[in-house]
């Protein structure tokens, strides 16, 4: 789709700089991929190969499959990862309708303080939460990481999603009031659907940190029944002895339910069902 | 079948005050339209009509029945908005039902009405279709169609043909026309194109800062403006005014003569001037002149008449047809 305006050397160093970096990041994740189907001897000895008949081995992935309960981690990292994202998505998006569409005092200083949040790691809290989870008794349990990356996504959410509702018609709203819809339904059926792209934008941005943690799960839940995938990979990583092929076979794994989530999240930013609704 | 009386209703957001003491009185089958400049409160009246905002004080009833506290679905208004405001994700027969379906209405009931608006309004075709895969003027048709299928008692238009291009606003103003005729309905319209006003109004209500400046037919405002204001917001193009001082005129501050009721001469008449500017219209010329004694005229001329920059000309204006005002702008009569 190159405009006349642009000549082939400039269409091609731009491609050219695209293509480096998407070798530069791709590079990790294939060497852990690569790395995984190989010999423990192979992976040091020429770890930019790739396995030969000679390299090859699924020793890391037997090892993972059989040491500990990685199905069980799986499931977790799952469940904590698509609850929280419901609920960050679920209040994110309540909270930025109500700061985008109704007036009342405060409504600012409010959009701010939730805001706040994003530029306070939450980390920072990690010993008073710790102290909070124990006291409700939450320790060793999902609905202690759930709770804690609910609130760690929720200010990003709310700030993206309460500019995108600031964007929907006020006519469609009030096309709806007067059409006898409550403000619930204005909320989940006609502002959410025209929301969605800024959604799905929000999910990947709250899926990422929290499939990828090892902070909290460490802290809150390092229980066996409560282990997260990347914690469970941890078990391989000793302190004098490290099972590297169990490692990246772990890390292998781990890619590609948050592979999958993010394509199902990416169509849906790409679609637009919601053009033409109003001019 | 469909009244409205609005007594002294304001509404202020904050300490700005938008509407300062409104009274009207629509009639059942009257076609009113609001007019005038933007940030008059046209558009704020019309949502305090809907019930979209309240109002700070007043009151307003519909039919004879107080409706402050009564919400926007139960108050038997529809509304049409500039932008359409249709569902994205609903179809054209969906977007029309939509109102019935949430108020209980019988399913063969709203098959019914929607077959008839959709009718009225040739939209047939384009029933099973999105509001994406429709044309402008096929959404605004939609966005009618939505509220005839209510049935309400009164209809509200929120500068309807404001995003359509010239010839669709034309075309779609006579259908609005034929809609009143055919309904007999009440409608209350906002516009803040005049000729929309005049062509279309049983009665139009002039506004400005949030005040009603005059209300009456589309005639009764073009010969008989009340105020400045008025004489100068009717009228296109727009009503000369000039000092009465300059002319020597005692007993007025200001002087108002429409352009087309100012003819001119090459040779003689009251106020010698150059031409400034001509627009050939076909139909009209306009002529703009520098005079001396009236300062900067516009005149209206039927047919084509070959004026040029730098002409003198003479400009007389038709004595039957002044306006004369006060010095505090009203109309003297």
């Amino acid at each position: 789709m190159a405009k006349p305006t642009h000549s082939p050397l400039r269409t091609g160093l731009v491609h050219l700089a695209l293509v480096a970096y998407t070798l530069i990041s791709l590079f990790p994740v294939v060497l852990t991929i690569i790395n995984s189907f190989k010999t423990k001897n192979a992976i040091f000895r020429e770890p930019m190969a790739l396995p030969g008949p000679s390299s090859f081995s699924m020793i890391g992935y037997e090892t993972v499959l059989k040491q500990g309960d990685f199905l069980g981690y799986f499931q977790n990292s799952f469940i904590v990862t698509l609850v929280s994202i419901v609920l960050v998505l679920l209040f994110g998006a309540m909270a930025a309708f109500s700061l985008s569409e109704y007036r009342f005092r405060g409504n600012t200083m409010l959009g701010l303080y939730l805001a706040i949040g994003i530029m306070i790691p939450i980390r920072l809290g990690t010993v008073a939460i710790l102290q909070g989870m124990v006291a409700a008794g939450l320790v060793n349990t999902l609905t202690a990481l759930i709770l804690v990356y609910t609130a760690q996504g929720l200010p990003l959410a709310i700030f993206i999603l309460s500019e995108f509702m600031r964007t929907v018609s006020d006519d469609l709203k009030n096309a709806g009031r007067i059409d006898g819809l409550s403000e619930y339904a204005i909320f989940f059926r006609l502002v959410l659907p025209l929301v969605r792209p800024a959604m799905a934008t929000v999910a990947v941005f709250t899926m990422i940190p929290i499939w990828n943690d090892l902070w909290f799960p460490l802290i809150l839940a390092p229980g066996e029944a409560t282990k997260t995938v990347t914690l469970g990979s941890q078990m391989f990583i000793g302190q004098f002895v490290t099972n590297w092929n169990a490692v990246l076979a772990a890390l292998s794994l781990a890619i590609f339910p948050v592979l999958i989530l993010y394509v199902i999240f990416s169509r849906q930013l790409i679609r637009g069902i919601t053009a033409g609704a109003v001019k | 079948m469909g009244s409205l009386q609005v007594n002294s209703v304001r509404k202020a957001f904050g300490n700005h005050e938008v509407l300062k003491g409104i009274d009207l009185d629509v009639k059942d089958g009257e076609f009113v339209i609001f007019v005038g400049p933007s940030g008059c409160g046209k558009s704020t009246l019309l949502r305090v009509i809907a019930g979209l905002e309240d109002a700070t004080a007043g009151s307003i009833r519909i039919d004879g029945q107080e409706v402050g506290a009564v919400p926007p679905a139960k108050r038997g208004i529809a509304m049409v908005f500039q932008s359409y405001a249709l569902y994205p994700h609903l179809t054209v027969k969906d977007n029309m039902g939509l109102g019935l379906k949430q108020a209980g209405t019988p399913k063969v009931e709203i098959e019914k009405r929607v077959a008839r608006a959709s009718a009225m309004l040739s939209l047939e075709p384009y029933l099973a279709r999105r509001p994406a895969e429709l044309s402008g003027g096929q959404r605004q048709r939609v966005a009618i169609g939505r509220a005839i299928v209510r049935e309400p008692k009164l209809f509200l238009f929120d500068e309807p043909l404001s995003n359509l291009d010239a010839a669709l606003r034309v075309q779609t103003r006579l259908e609005i026309a034929r809609l009143h005729r055919e309904l007999k309905a009440t409608m209350i319209y906002v516009t803040h194109d005049q000729v929309e006003a005049m062509t279309l109004a049983d009665k139009i209500v002039v506004l400005s800062a949030g005040a009603v400046e005059q209300v009456g037919s589309p005639m009764e405002l073009y010969n008989r403006p009340a105020n400045l204001f008025v004489a100068g917001f009717i009228g296109s193009p727009a009503m000369n005014l000039i000092d009465a001082e300059r002319l020597g005129e005692a007993g007025a501050k200001t002087i108002g003569i429409r352009p087309e009721h100012v003819s001119l001469s090459r040779e003689s008449g009251e106020w010698q001037g150059k031409v400034v500017h001509v627009e050939h219209l076909g139909a009209d010329t306009i002529v703009y002149l520098e005079s001396e004694k009236a300062g900067l005229l516009t005149v209206r001329l039927f047919g084509e008449h070959r004026y040029a920059p730098d002409d003198i000309v003479y400009a007389s204006p038709d004595s039957a047809s002044i306006h004369r005002f006060d010095a505090n702008g009203k109309a003297i009569r």
